[in-house]
């Protein structure tokens, strides 16, 4: 009795499991499909799952569509910019609010937090004025400097810091160590899980981003992928499916080769800390 | 080498203060220990000297030297910590190697010391290793061995066998009092166990709530207790203590100075009463003797009495201790003595 409920529990849960990754993994096997479809097999009904022959020329033609090497390298100028300066500023900020104590320190990380709850869409337009007021309106810098830090990063970086115990920084102070290199050597380290999950959410949303670079850009030169995928559409004022997918599949790669690598480091890391 | 001096050291916390006006002197080379019940301030005073919670006002001396505005790194001290605080991400040799580093030793000179030292901790074979791959000892020798590399010249231990097994730690106790006879250098170890504090050190600094009640070599502090907290801190089980009648004063004697016996003595002070319970304990037996005047451990080599029998407690006179109406020892010399030991004669058997 017991067994058969056990084994009717299993099957709910697997066949629950099995429900939820075809509904987030379906739209990404479509898009890959339809990004190896003709113009026909796009438009027609039933929809095709598989198409007939693959066609790798439609990738060639998304990338023919416009100046893609310049967005790709926009795209990675910019991601990686962002990730490494908030990295700088990250670190630093969050190792204070964990482990120092000073006056002021609670106003200053509700600042940070408040910073965290404030919207995009309500700074956009004062950001923008203030850009092209300062004559950088036609660089990659605004959409580097508005997120220069990461309130979410340091508020989860600080988290984790308060974990590790006092007694390791006290351990690093009278083995003489400096506070750079109680963070390049100890903390950094200790974090890495942290790090690399913070690095990865910022890649992603940065590289993702559409709305801000829209309204921060003005020419092809300082355009992202994501604006020049999305300018697929326009051409010739039909919807061109299969080349628009393919123009996506391009952009989602390097998302993937990134999550691959990260997550391989959260192990990797989770294996270093796992000592009291 | 170095002597290590607080004078007038009063710290506080969020306007607490748990330390009013400290004077302490800690001989050079000598192995101290600074022992008491939790929140006495032990710990406190260890962090001071390692300057990780420096003091709120008074100064403390390392060497005859203020060193009250010389960052931790810099004061020639190193420090055990309980949870050992080993660096998780780096290999052992890393672990030891660290302070060097940041000392700015040779690489030469540093293979040189760690390697010296790891062979005298037993540790030469883990070099390579993860602390996560290394057990409860072992990581207590990492400690160990990050602490000796630097040739400190004090050796700064807060409780750093509390975390081992019963039997590792009797050996880790062993191999401490080892190191320091090699080393010659000055070791201030805190704990709450007073048998740790019995067994290692060469002067013992008993406090309570912040105030130091007595500091005295091991034997002289178990014999002439200075005072009641003294008496029942240090010992096991502690000393009997009892009112004596007039004036506040108390009469105490240790649980192992007293005989048992079926017929009363020739001992000053004798007593009669019933054995309440008895602990086995192997080599020796614990007995709770009730009685009039209150209730006596016992500590006898023989196991000779059964719970609810009738039994003579036997104290004899070098063996008993006075205490005033302020808890202090009220000792030989003094002229009242000799009255509560006649006070005590009168009340044999009670």
């Amino acid at each position: 009795m017991s067994k058969a409920f056990q084994y009717t529990g299993l099957t709910l849960s697997y066949l629950l499991k099995t429900a939820i990754l075809i509904i987030f993994v379906f739209p990404f096997l479509w898009m890959i499909s339809t990004s190896l479809q003709t113009y026909r097999e796009t438009l027609s009904y039933p929809p095709t799952l598989i198409p007939a022959l693959p066609q790798w020329i439609n990738f060639v033609d998304a990338m023919s569509a416009g100046p893609f090497p310049t967005y790709a390298k926009n795209s990675i100028t910019i991601t990686l910019s962002i990730i490494a300066i908030q990295l700088l500023v990250m670190i630093p900020a969050a190792y204070a609010f964990a482990k120092y104590r000073f006056a002021g320190k609670n106003v200053l990380f509700s600042l940070v937090l408040l910073a965290f709850m404030i919207p995009g869409q309500v700074t956009f337009i004062p950001v923008y004025l203030m850009m092209a007021d300062w004559g950088i309106a036609k660089t990659l810098l605004p959409q580097i400097i508005p997120f220069m830090s990461n309130a979410f990063g340091i508020f989860l970086l600080r988290q984790y810091f308060m974990q590790i115990p006092e007694e390791i920084v006290e351990a690093a102070r009278l083995d003489n160590a400096s506070e750079f290199t109680i963070m390049r050597k100890i903390m950094v380290p200790m974090s890495m899980p942290a790090l690399a999950t913070i690095a990865l959410f910022s890649f992603v949303s940065h590289w993702n981003d559409y709305f801000w670079p829209l309204i921060m850009t003005d020419s092809a030169a300082i355009r992202p992928l994501t604006l020049g995928i999305a300018m697929l559409r326009e051409t010739e004022g039909i919807s061109n499916w299969h080349i628009i997918m393919a123009g996506n599949v391009v952009l989602v790669i390097p998302i993937l080769v990134v999550y691959l690598f990260c997550s391989k480091q959260i192990v990797k890391a989770f294996v270093y800390s796992g000592i009291k | 080498m170095a002597s290590i001096e607080f004078v007038r050291v009063t710290k506080s916390f969020d306007k607490q203060e748990v330390i009013k006006d400290l004077d302490l002197k800690i001989e050079d080379g000598k192995f101290t220990v600074l022992v008491g019940p939790s929140g006495c301030g032990k710990t406190t005073l260890l962090r001071m000297i390692a300057g990780l919670d420096p003091q709120t006002s008074g100064s403390v001396l390392i060497n005859g030297k203020d060193v009250s505005r010389i960052a931790p790194g810099q004061r020639g001290v190193a420090m055990v910590f309980q949870n050992y605080a080993i660096y998780p991400t780096m290999s052992v040799r890393e672990n030891i190697e660290f302070g060097l580093k940041n000392n700015k030793v040779g690489k030469a000179e540093r293979t040189e010391l760690v390697e010296s030292i790891s062979r005298a901790v037993g540790l030469y074979d883990y070099l390579d290793r993860k602390p996560s791959t290394l057990s409860g000892g072992q990581r207590q020798r990492v400690a160990l061995a990050r602490a000796m590399v630097k040739k400190p010249s004090v050796f700064l231990m807060d409780e750093p066998l509390s975390n081992l097994d019963a039997k590792l730690r009797v050996q880790m106790r062993i191999e401490l009092i080892e190191l320091h006879k090699k080393l010659g250098t000055t070791f201030v170890y805190v704990t709450h166990d007073q048998v740790e504090a019995m067994s290692m050190a060469d002067t013992i600094v008993l406090m309570n709530k912040g105030v130091i009640q007595q500091e005295a070599p091991p034997d002289r502090m178990y014999r002439q207790p200075s005072n009641c907290f003294t008496a029942q801190f240090i010992g096991v089980p502690p000393m009997n203590i009892a009112e004596l009648g007039a004036n506040g004063v108390k009469y105490g004697f240790r649980p192992e100075s007293a005989n048992l016996s079926a017929e009363p003595g020739d001992e000053l002070f004798s007593l009669r009463g019933r054995i309440a319970t008895r602990e086995m304990l192997g080599s020796e037996t614990i007995y709770q003797v009730r009685s009039g005047s209150g209730a006596f451990m016992i500590k006898c080599r023989e196991d000779l009495f059964a719970v609810d029998q009738e039994a003579y407690v036997g104290v004899p006179a070098d063996k008993l201790n006075f205490f005033g109406p302020d808890e202090r020892r009220i000792e030989a010399r003094d002229s009242s003595y000799r009255d509560y030991l006649e006070a005590l004669r009168g009340q044999r058997h009670g």
